[in-house]
């Protein structure tokens, strides 16, 4: 457990100490949002409808730039393979990596949502549910990241590459997120929609760290 | 005779080269004749008119791109699980012919859903499901020219293809459950087809032709694919010999 711990805290305390972590994610995440109603133009109608979808659509964008960051530098530098050699499986390294990049991106995102939505005039009733659906579903889309960025870790320029890999991917997560964070759809289905985004999270949360933990060993030998 | 046997590189290229000619013709015989039964023979639908004929060539698209798919993410289990050296190069080969079926499939429907549906383009389930297939095949094939290290690109190729073989359910079960514009399973359903054996016929006749064609394109490239990585081979050691 201490060893898990340890892992989780590494990444916690350099994504909060270097200026490439938590704090970056977030003005990524304001600069998209901002250039949205820039963009489309300040009809408040509007804005308020395609807000819980332009918010989700700011969070993937940002969790996928900051993918890089959950498995590259540690990889670079070769301290990776040392913890590898550690007490902990790669799969376990690779879910706790992938939990860091959560607690520093999808956590804070979601949690700056309903604030940010203001920009976007959001439909106050939707406050709740958006950030549920979206701190649920950031889970599967931060271990998602961590596949894509495990699979391009050796690749020079993979940023591209995650973008083709890991986008299909968050297809379903997108299509229930916005489902379960707005009204749209006429009958109430935020809650199964919410149901089947948990659903994607377990899934992802069983098998990523397998599938990624196989890409990491293929870099390594 | 065992078809293990056929994982040998070398045994495969003996029975590439005896069947090659076999499969080239029965596919190019077949499409013939599913082209003459689906253009000539078949009577225009009494609500589409001509443009039912459409389905002749989008229906063995999809077909195709789905199995392609699923072949690839088979070969890419037993490259792991087996270790064969020709299941990574079978599944590498087949990833462009896959992305043609499914650009194919979904400009076809596109064409066909403008005079019928009014719309080149939908966002509903089984469109969008193809569409993330059609990517998916467009990441395969990317990961395998980004890495050069042949074992390397074949290890994460591997995981790729059947991460994103979750895809292919999502996209045979799309019509029965989302509401769809697409037509629901009109041929493998319970009860028997709900379609009129007068088009019925030309579809399968098609479907036949081209998963032969297929077959046909897949082992002429995966000699080619063979040929190649015994070209690098040889490089290789004439480099290490100098």
């Amino acid at each position: 457990m201490t060893v898990l711990a340890a892992l989780v805290r590494r990444d916690l305390t350099l994504a909060l100490r270097q200026g490439t972590g938590a704090g970056t994610a977030l003005g990524f995440f304001l600069t998209v949002l901002v250039l949205i109603p820039l963009g489309i133009g300040p009809d408040q109608a509007l804005l308020q409808r395609i807000a819980p979808g332009a918010l989700w659509i700011a969070l993937l964008l940002s969790v996928l730039l900051s993918s890089d960051r959950i498995f590259q530098a540690d990889f670079e530098d070769g301290s990776l393979e040392l913890m590898t050699m550690g007490p902990a499986a790669m799969e376990i390294v690779v879910t706790m990596k992938g939990l860091a990049h959560w607690l520093t991106t999808g956590l804070p995102l979601a949690i700056a949502a309903p604030l940010l939505g203001f920009l976007l005039n959001l439909d106050a009733a939707l406050i709740g549910p958006l950030v549920l659906a979206m701190g649920l579903g950031s889970v599967a889309l931060s271990l998602l990241a961590s596949l894509g960025a495990a699979v391009t870790v050796g690749i020079r320029r993979g940023g591209l590459l995650v973008s083709l890999i890991i986008l299909p991917l968050y297809v379903p997560v997108v299509i229930f997120g916005v489902a379960a964070s707005s009204g749209i759809g006429g009958v109430n289905i935020a809650g199964p929609s919410l149901m089947i985004l948990a659903a994607i999270a377990l899934v992802a949360l069983v098998t990523v760290p397998f599938a990624a933990a196989a890409a990491l060993r293929a870099y390594m030998h | 005779m065992k078809i293990e046997k056929y994982a040998n590189p070398t045994r495969f290229l003996a029975l590439q080269e005896k069947m090659q000619p076999w499969l080239t013709g029965s596919a190019a015989f077949i499409i013939a004749i599913g082209l003459y039964l689906g253009l000539v023979v078949a009577p225009p639908d009494y609500q589409q008119g001509e443009t039912v004929r459409i389905m002749f060539i989008h229906v063995p698209s999809a077909w195709n791109a789905m199995m392609v798919y699923t072949l690839m993410a088979v070969s890419s289990i037993i490259a792991i699980v087996f270790r064969h050296p020709l299941a990574d190069m079978a599944a590498k080969a087949a990833a462009p012919f896959g992305a043609v079926f499914a650009f194919l499939a979904l400009a076809t429907g596109s064409l066909w859903g403008k005079p019928m549906w009014g719309t080149w383009w939908v966002w509903d389930a089984r469109l969008t499901s193809t569409f993330v297939l059609f990517l998916l095949y467009l990441g395969y094939i990317a990961v395998w020219q980004a890495i050069e290290e042949p074992r390397r690109a074949a290890a994460i190729a591997r995981i790729v293809a059947i991460v994103g073989f979750i895809n292919v359910p999502i996209i045979k079960f799309s019509v029965d459950w989302w509401n769809s514009l697409h037509q629901g399973e009109s041929i493998f359903r319970a009860g028997g087809p709900s379609i009129y054996p007068t088009i019925l016929w030309p579809l399968l006749v098609m479907g036949l032709g081209y998963t032969l064609m297929f077959f046909a394109l897949e082992f002429s490239a995966l000699r080619s694919e063979v040929l190649a990585r015994r070209i690098r081979q040889m490089e290789i050691a004439e480099a290490q010999g100098s």
